[in-house]
């Protein structure tokens, strides 16, 4: 067992660091926040061109890297910073089915996005499916040599923005059956295809996105009709990992911060870090951050196992980051008192990270329920 | 030991009931419903209302103009506006100020004062923390200095909530550096609109605009705006601090946000089926439903201990620590139970701006709600300050 990073993911956790440091202060990141676009395109451009998007993918996808401690390298970076440039929506999810699924000319998407010259969205959720991968109403139906699709996609991160949607549909069977979904390329421009747009409250963009008579050539599938499901619940796997090392960098920084300012808020004529009752849950902050990357470490190391053993740990880290992360969001927060309820202090953007982490991919209670199902298989 | 409601009170449940029915706006409780500012025509007009039935100030005795409700009595109407989505009656004047001034104050004070809160004339905010006492609240360093018949006003105080609405602030100044720092403080009522005051609002983590920092800069106050005696306003600040803690433990609040997250989780669907049928989320919700219901007696027997006027002690300190865990608990449920829907950002779904989000399940609000709500358990001595209290009474002397 080894538990240090290779010498190239030391150096890519270095160099991310640095540039995150030097670029993405508070403030830089809340002006980031207001704006319309809710991300920067100069941050994103300087991601890519550190390399880190290529970090990502395999070699053989355009990238250099694509295991699972690549990812979490990233991410927890990422996380430290609260970044909310799109790399978790443009490259991680859809660009990972792209990378997955694609033919060669589709894989020429990946290759532009690996560069930053690319965003990509991925419209999979819908207004009942909650967090059931599954539960796919969206159709898509067979138009001659067209392909139509309907439905409604929910809560979809980076829509707007996106130069091209990566779309389920259901070819056959019924929401939730895992058979008959497929996976559509639909460019931004396409007729029928209407983004609402609107600001998330922990940072970035999200849209409501409509298919009304979407006609596409049979060009635009991806992968296998009605085949996409496992290429669908190995990504969101990744994508689960990915948001945990995000979850945990944001953690680490809630408790620097907290620790930081227990040593030097004062009260009573003593720094509040010296009352027990601050002093002891901070200890359980910490106690419990060391299980939160035991977590992330457990997952990202089984992400190439197979199905049943990749999806029970994910889910035991995704059902772990939930509880720990509300304990560190909640008592970092009030360990602080009232300044860290103010918009303009860091932890406040960092606990809201925290938080809205356990609403994407499944909640604390969803992934329990998975993990028990997945352990008596 | 009788848990059922008299004949009186049922009727009198039946009257609030009437009254809420009939004379609640419909825009002002659609607001409160979906978590959106009322501003501040909003309150008044409330206030206004609830003036002219004579329900304002529940609180008062009736010769200050007051309903001098009882214990259940005011339970029953807490409940019944909660459920109603009735705005909250704003605290500082009525629960805060008016109580001090009627056992402190002058009869002067008591004359001019008091029926301006009635009226809406003066909307008054609360300035006692400042940046550098918050818990230390003694620590404070706003100083006034006598001139003739003026005091000369310095400093800064923070966290006013909703002082960007007015025209009064009482505030505890230092009028002596030299003693022990609890018997150097006065309680000073000071005009807004004096020169030298500048308000500056705060953004909270949830985008709201409800608190403010507030600048005084050789600012003249009357020395008759005095309350009481120089250097006795520790006394009056802590009486007044008992008082804003009686109504902290928001039991319906508590229920009315339960009956919230029942309706998110009806609509809510969740593996095909609506979430409260999900065992995990329901257990939740149960779990939380039996600690307020042991609350809402908590509450009742301890309000009720307390004789009029008289505000309870120690028991007021676990009021606010279990009140608010569980009214936190509930708004992290609601958060929860809306799932994705939890993710937008609040302001712009309330805002009406973006029709986008679905409105049926009135999830738009709830994740801003879960983070504005962590400061229950900051403000009006946070929960570990509470702590300390019941230790040091019930412990004796444990620091
Ligand atoms: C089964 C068993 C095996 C043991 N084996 C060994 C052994 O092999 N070698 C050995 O040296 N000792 C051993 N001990 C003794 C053990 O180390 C002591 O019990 C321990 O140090 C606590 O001391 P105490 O029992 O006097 O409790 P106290 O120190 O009186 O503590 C009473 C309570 O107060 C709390 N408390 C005390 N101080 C503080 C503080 N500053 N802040 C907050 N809370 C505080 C404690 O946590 C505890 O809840 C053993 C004890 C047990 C029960
Ligand atoms: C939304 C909001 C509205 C407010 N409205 C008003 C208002 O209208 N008027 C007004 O005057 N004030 C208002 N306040 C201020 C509020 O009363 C203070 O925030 C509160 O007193 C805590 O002070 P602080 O924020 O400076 O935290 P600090 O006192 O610095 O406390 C930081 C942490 O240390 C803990 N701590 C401090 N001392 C001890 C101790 N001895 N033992 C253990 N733990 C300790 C605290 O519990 C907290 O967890 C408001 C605050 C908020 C957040």
């Amino acid at each position: 067992m080894n538990f240090d990073l290779t010498e190239e993911r030391q150096m890519l956790q270095d160099s991310l660091r640095r540039f995150l440091r030097d670029k993405y202060d508070t403030a830089t990141r809340n002006g980031i926040l207001e704006s319309d676009a809710g991300f920067s395109a100069e941050i994103w451009n300087g991601l890519a061109e550190l390399g880190v998007i290529g970090a990502l993918f395999t070699e053989e996808q355009g990238g250099f890297g694509g295991a699972g401690f690549d990812v979490t390298t990233v991410f927890e970076e990422l996380g430290r910073a609260g970044v909310v440039e799109p790399l978790l929506d443009s490259a991680v999810l859809a660009g990972g089915l792209i990378a997955d699924l694609g033919n060669e000319t589709q894989q020429e998407h990946v290759e532009a996005l690996i560069g930053g010259e690319l965003q990509l969205a991925f419209a999979h959720g819908e207004p009942g499916s909650r967090y059931d991968l599954n539960r796919v109403t969206s159709t898509a139906a067979q138009n001659g040599s067209d392909i139509v699709l309907n439905g409604r996609k929910a809560v979809v991160a980076n829509a707007e923005a996106a130069d091209m949607l990566v779309v389920s549909a259901r070819e056959s069977g019924e929401a939730g059956d895992e058979a008959g979904i497929s996976l559509f390329l639909v460019p931004a421009d396409a007729k029928g295809l209407t983004v609402t747009g609107y600001a998330l409250l922990a940072g970035g963009r999200a849209a409501e996105v409509t298919l009304d008579d979407v006609t596409l050539p049979e060009s635009a599938r991806l992968g296998a009709a009605g085949k996409a499901f496992d290429a669908i619940e190995a990504r969101t796997a990744v994508a689960t990992t990915a948001l945990c090392a995000e979850t945990l960098g944001a953690m680490e920084t809630a408790c620097t911060l907290t620790r930081e300012y227990l040593g030097t808020r004062k009260q009573f004529g003593r720094p509040i870090g010296s009352f027990q009752a601050l002093a002891h849950r901070m200890s359980d902050l910490l106690i419990d951050l060391e299980q939160a990357r035991s977590a992330v470490i457990n997952a990202a190391g089984h992400l190439a196992d197979d199905r049943a053993s990749r999806e029970r740990h994910v889910s035991a880290a995704k059902n772990l980051m939930g509880r720990v992360g509300r304990l560190v969001s909640e008592d970092s927060i009030q360990m602080h008192g009232g300044i860290a309820m103010t918009q303009e202090y860091e932890l406040a953007h960092i606990a809201k990270r925290i938080t809205i982490a356990d609403h994407r991919f499944g909640d604390t209670d969803h992934h329990l329920e998975r993990f028990i199902a997945l352990s008596a298989a | 030991m009788d848990l059922s409601y008299s004949d009186e009170e049922r009727a009198f449940r039946e009257d609030v009931r009437a009254f809420l029915a009939e004379k609640l706006p419909k825009d002002l409780s659609d607001k409160v419903k979906r978590g959106e500012e009322l501003g501040k025509e909003g309150h008044e007009r409330w206030h206004a209302i609830l003036n002219d039935q004579g329900w304002l100030a529940t609180n008062w005795p009736k010769e200050f103009g007051g309903a001098a409700w009882n214990a259940v009595q005011r339970h029953i109407f807490e409940e019944e506006a909660a459920a109603h989505h009735a705005p909250r009656i704003v605290p500082f004047g009525l629960s805060m100020l008016a109580p001090v001034l009627q056992k402190f104050g002058s009869k002067e004070q008591q004359d001019y004062w008091l029926p301006r809160i009635l009226s809406g004339e003066d909307w008054w905010c609360q300035g006692y923390s400042e940046p550098g006492a918050g818990s230390d609240l003694a620590s404070l360093k706003t100083t006034a200095v006598k001139d003739g018949d003026h005091y000369i006003v310095n400093g800064q105080k923070t966290w006013t909530t909703l002082g960007q609405h007015a025209n009064m602030i009482f505030c505890l100044v230092r009028t002596d550096k030299d003693v022990k720092q609890q018997e150097g403080i006065s309680f000073l009522l000071i005009d807004m609109d004096t020169p030298g005051i500048t308000v500056r609002p705060i953004i909270l983590l949830d985008g709201s605009a409800e608190v403010n920092e507030v600048f005084f800069d050789n600012v003249k106050v009357p020395a008759e705006n005095l309350v009481g005696e120089e250097n006795k306003g520790w006394t009056y600040a802590k009486y007044l601090l008992t008082h804003e803690r009686t109504n902290i433990a928001g039991v319906g609040f508590s229920q009315a946000g339960l009956s919230a997250v029942k309706r998110i989780a009806k609509s809510e669907m969740a593996g095909g089926r609506p979430l409260i049928e999900n065992p995990h989320f329901a257990a939740r919700v149960a779990q939380a439903e039996i600690d307020l219901m042991a609350m809402a007696t908590t509450n009742l027997r301890i309000i009720s201990k307390a004789a009029a006027g008289q505000a309870p002690g120690v028991e007021s300190s676990m009021l606010k620590v279990k009140g608010t865990i569980i009214r936190q608990e509930i708004n992290d449920l609601a958060r929860r139970a809306a799932g994705v829907y939890a993710m937008p950002f609040a302001s712009e779904a309330v805002a009406g701006s973006n029709d986008a989000l679905p409105d049926p399940n009135d999830a738009g609000p709830v994740a801003a709600q879960y983070f504005n709500n962590r400061k229950l358990s900051i403000f009006g001595g946070s929960n570990e300050i509470q702590r300390q209290i019941i230790a040091k009474t019930m412990l004796g002397g444990a620091k």
